[in-house]
């Protein structure tokens, strides 16, 4: 069973999330800030890392700009998933090594979509 | 309309708007897609100031406003579509069909048919694809005609501008940033590629596209809604615009078996279609006589 973690400080969009992961058969655990991502990642590597943008402590790109600095056995997959809509925002995120992003609000077609590009289903 | 709760049971003023659909488009809405008659024309019904069903079926029964007819029409078509729509289909078509085409054609023409190509997700995702390889097709005359009965479809087509929600569907972001540009709230796709699809209104059961032999027909997801009687139609229609050897791509969960013997299932390339004639069908019949 593939694991995603998913990172976003909304409690609300976190079992959002949850509900669609889990109906895709993928194993979910839940972070609400970047630091608390990075983590969980260097305890138990997941195949796939949703992520928010704004978050405190320390935010979706800190956490990507972090990931791509730690040493680890695997990279999981990330897909940024935002209210940040914008242009720039999108290049900067792909820029920065994420694999997709999702902009808010989703849904879970879209969501499978996205995972299915990513190779995750 | 009332806040009655949805019907499951078709009345008379349903039957009337079903049998509209079908005489003019051949699709059939079954039982259990009632509940679309009712949510798909809501916004007819208040644009028009009607009060239900049976109020706009006397309105249409009295023959005077085609442009109400095509309305309802347009609105009870199912227009479902997404870009790379299956993906896995998508990629055996870009990786293996297509180079595979492009070897039978010395004369570098490839003539490609999206029938029933709702908002055009399909076409510009072939077109895409294309743009992607640029350099393996380079010195080809590459046409893409897609074809919908929905004049409403076609015209959103035709825009090339998307949702937010339709731009996440299958699309990738890479692609998303090559190939569109916010508009808004919404994406635009780059008019190169907007051109390269050549849009137009048409019935599958008497089409009148360009004349001429198609290498590649994608007709997905459309024949489902079709009786056995349309489907057979229409696959004698798809074969007269067939290349002999030229391919039929149709949706996940249709098949051409039963209902023609104009396409053979392909060995070679899964969930596709091939037109008889061609030169694959030619070697296996060979092959089977030389045993």
């Amino acid at each position: 069973m593939k694991k995603c973690l998913v990172v976003d400080d909304s409690k609300v969009i976190r079992k959002v999330a949850r509900h669609i992961l889990e109906s895709l058969d993928i194993n979910v655990t839940e972070a609400c800030d970047g630091r608390d991502a990075l983590t969980q990642c260097e305890a138990s590597i997941p195949d796939v890392v949703l992520l928010d943008w704004n978050m405190p402590v320390m935010s979706g790109m800190e956490f990507l700009q972090e990931l791509s600095r730690t040493k680890m056995a695997a990279r999981p997959k990330v897909i940024f998933c935002t209210t940040e809509n914008g242009l720039g925002h999108i290049k900067a995120a792909v820029e920065a090594g994420a694999d997709e992003y999702v902009m808010k609000p989703f849904d879970r077609d879209t969501l499978e979509s996205k995972l299915q590009i990513v190779g995750i289903i | 309309m009332s806040d009655a709760a949805p019907c499951t049971t078709f009345t008379g003023a349903m039957r009337v708007l079903a049998g509209l659909l079908e005489s003019r488009t051949g699709q059939i809405l079954s039982e259990n897609r009632i509940w679309r008659i009712e949510t798909a024309l809501k916004p007819i019904l208040r644009a028009n100031g009607l009060t239900d069903l049976e109020a706009l079926v006397s309105r249409l029964l009295s023959g005077i406003e085609r442009q109400l007819s095509d309305d309802v029409v347009n609105a009870l078509l199912n227009n479902e579509s997404s870009f790379f729509r299956d993906l896995q289909t998508f990629e055996m078509i870009s990786r293996e069909l297509l180079p595979h085409i492009q070897a039978t054609r010395p004369d570098k023409v490839l003539r490609v048919w999206c029938a029933g190509c709702s908002t055009g997700q399909e076409a510009y995702s072939l077109a895409i694809q294309f743009q992607k390889n640029a350099e393996l097709w380079r010195g080809w005359r590459i046409s893409i005609l897609a074809t919908d009965i929905s004049t409403a479809a076609i015209a959103r087509a035709q825009s090339g501008i998307f949702s937010q929600i339709d731009v996440q569907r299958g699309l990738a972001i890479t692609d998303l940033l090559a190939c569109f540009e916010p508009v808004g709230d919404d994406w635009k796709i780059n008019e190169d590629l907007r051109r390269m699809v050549d849009f137009r209104t048409d019935n599958l059961l008497e089409p009148k596209v360009p004349g001429g032999h198609y290498d590649l027909i994608l007709c997905r997801n459309v024949l489902l809604y079709f009786s056995l009687e349309m489907r057979r139609k229409v696959f004698d229609r798809l074969a007269q615009y067939s290349r002999p050897g030229g391919y039929l791509m149709l949706g996940a969960g249709e098949t051409v078996i039963g209902q023609t013997d104009d396409f053979l299932s392909s060995r070679e390339f899964r969930g596709s279609y091939e037109r008889r004639g061609g030169l694959g069908e030619v070697a296996e019949h060979t092959i089977r006589r030389a045993r």
